[in-house]
């Protein structure tokens, strides 16, 4: 066999291990944690902007 | 359970609204050059020569600094809105404060598309790169490229997957590896640097303009290649130090580093490689910058470009599923799409759900469709969200003046950038209606279907009272 041929089932196998590592990292996650706690992101913000806007706010009243 | 309190309101990523586990920020400017530059920059090592086969040579430099005016109201734009609407999901976001859900939905879409899309292209073409790679290498037999397109897919999502400062850092680097290869090709070739081999005027003579006028306007279609992608700047907002300083800053740079890049490369690869050859993208010039670095007879240059044309690749099939993983999270936390979508890993702080769930996606449209079509689905999609950005920036301005909400930039000569990308885009819409009207027609069709879709049946889930949590005041006239 040539080189390129083992670099091919070496590719084959890389890309097997690493989508097993996803989901089992995957299903172990979502067993270890609750969907509420996994589900919690909300929008962010910057806190900077964020107190400027409310003092302009009470500025304005 | 893990070791660490994911509760603890002090930590990083731990963000208002009863958030208990968030994105995590941890990206500085450079991280944000790096994802734009890095989707794009594949663009300027193949792609975007058919340009010179629409028009010839002058008509893909006219393309080239017209598609440079409307990308740079893009980056203009995107900078002005994103550094005050700093969300993941960058112009759906924006959409879905600025104009309404229906808006936000297609754009949305027109991301998750375009950039899953130009992932699977990517993937192809580092598939593509290896085989070509095997037969230098003197392999006989047909390398089978399969393995390989997975393999590239598997191990970017694996990446993206596994946390964001180590995938935007891992683009930093081949990124700058790639932009610098075509600094150094320029310097070597131009005559900078020793003799130059340019021969712009011989190879010109007789072919200022092969088709007209008619072939300028045809050449904008693949114009665009030389900047598609820097908007995805947008989508890093939630996971930056600084939204108000390092998105502008990157974005802006980013445009920047890509108007020098375009323009060194039509530069080169027109200087060197025949206007005929160079406009083949299929049966000629594949990669016109790798096939001038083999004409400049320097091996070193050879190899340089060699790994540029790979890296950049890589690059941006990397920036790509970063981008599309958190529109399609942003979607799923808003509820335009299931909520499941809108986990965030605990421990890597990554949308992990989406980034596994578009896996499959990539890998189908990368295995079993070709790469013209995936391509031009991507164009399309992109293009119509770039239409998408005048009307948003002047609801933006309308709604919240200047004196109303603090901007972390504020973009200049509003509203001309608007009504020029406007235009631009009407431009682009009918060269592209010239080459892909079939497509065009079906693309516009599907997303009609779509929108038809979320108005009767998906709005009903939507989260509509929590989507909103910027501290945003009424919009004037509301």
């Amino acid at each position: 066999m040539d080189l390129w041929n083992y670099l091919e089932y070496g590719a084959w196998g890389l890309a097997a291990l690493l989508a097993l590592h996803m989901v089992v990292d995957w299903l172990r996650t979502d067993s270890t944690y609750s969907e509420d706690v996994l589900t919690s992101s909300r929008e962010g913000e910057i806190e900077a902007i964020a107190e400027e806007h409310k003092a302009r706010e009470a500025r304005h009243g | 359970m893990a070791d660490f309190d994911i509760t603890s309101q002090k930590m990083d990523g731990m963000g208002p609204h009863g958030t208990k586990v968030g994105l995590l920020r941890v990206l500085g400017p450079a991280h944000v050059w790096a994802l734009g530059v890095g989707i794009v920059l594949v663009g300027e090592y193949m792609g975007w020569n058919f340009s010179v086969g629409k028009g010839g040579a002058y008509a893909a430099l006219i393309a080239c600094w017209f598609a440079g005016i409307l990308y740079s109201c893009v980056a203009m734009i995107d900078s002005e809105v994103t550094s005050t609407v700093a969300s993941a999901g960058g112009q759906y976001t924006q959409a879905k404060h600025i104009i309404g859900p229906l808006m936000a939905f297609n754009v949305g879409l027109y991301l998750v598309f375009a950039y899953t899309m130009l992932e699977a292209a990517n993937a192809i073409t580092a598939g593509y790169l290896i085989s070509v790679v095997a037969s230098m290498t003197g392999y006989a037999a047909e390398l089978d490229q399969r393995p390989f397109i997975i393999l590239v897919i598997m191990f970017l999502a694996w990446l993206n997957y596994r946390g964001v400062l180590a995938t935007l850092t891992f683009n930093l680097v081949i990124t700058a590896v790639a932009f610098s290869a075509i600094i150094i090709l320029f310097l070597s070739t131009s005559g900078v640097l020793g003799g130059g081999i340019m021969e712009h005027a011989a190879l010109f003579e007789g072919h200022e303009l092969p088709y007209g006028w008619i072939g300028v306007l045809a050449a904008m279609h693949f114009g665009l290649w030389y900047y598609l992608g820097i908007e995805g700047t947008t989508q890093a907002a939630e996971e930056v130090r600084s939204p108000a300083r390092a998105l502008p800053f990157g974005t802006l740079a980013g445009i920047m580093t890509l108007l020098i890049a375009a323009t060194l490369t039509w530069y080169v690869c027109s200087g060197i490689l025949p206007w005929e050859y160079l406009g083949d993208g299929v049966d000629g010039a594949v990669a016109p910058l790798f096939d001038a670095a083999r004409l400049s007879g320097s091996n070193a240059l050879v190899w340089l470009l060699g790994f540029g044309t790979l890296f950049a690749t890589l690059a941006s099939a990397n920036g790509c599923i970063n981008d599309a993983s958190r529109a399609w999270f942003a979607m799923g936390r808003d509820k335009y799409l299931p909520g499941w979508f809108g986990a965030v890993h605990p421990r890597y702080r990554t949308p992990y759900r989406a980034i596994v769930f578009l896996v499959p996606i990539a890998l189908i449209f990368a295995l079993g469709a070709p790469l013209d079509q995936v391509i031009t689905f991507s164009i399309l999609s992109g293009l119509l969200g770039y239409t998408f950005m005048p009307l948003n920036i002047i609801l933006f301005r309308r709604k919240w003046p200047l004196d109303t909400i603090k901007r972390g930039y504020e973009h200049p000569f509003h509203p001309i950038p608007a009504i020029t990308l406007l235009t631009l885009c009407g431009v682009t819409f009918f060269a592209v209606f010239l080459g892909y009207g079939t497509q065009l027609v079906a693309m516009i069709g599907f997303y009609i279907v779509v929108s038809l879709w979320f108005h009767f049946w998906r709005y009903r889930f939507v989260n509509r009272g929590a989507q909103f949590t910027m501290p945003w005041p009424k919009p004037r006239g509301y």
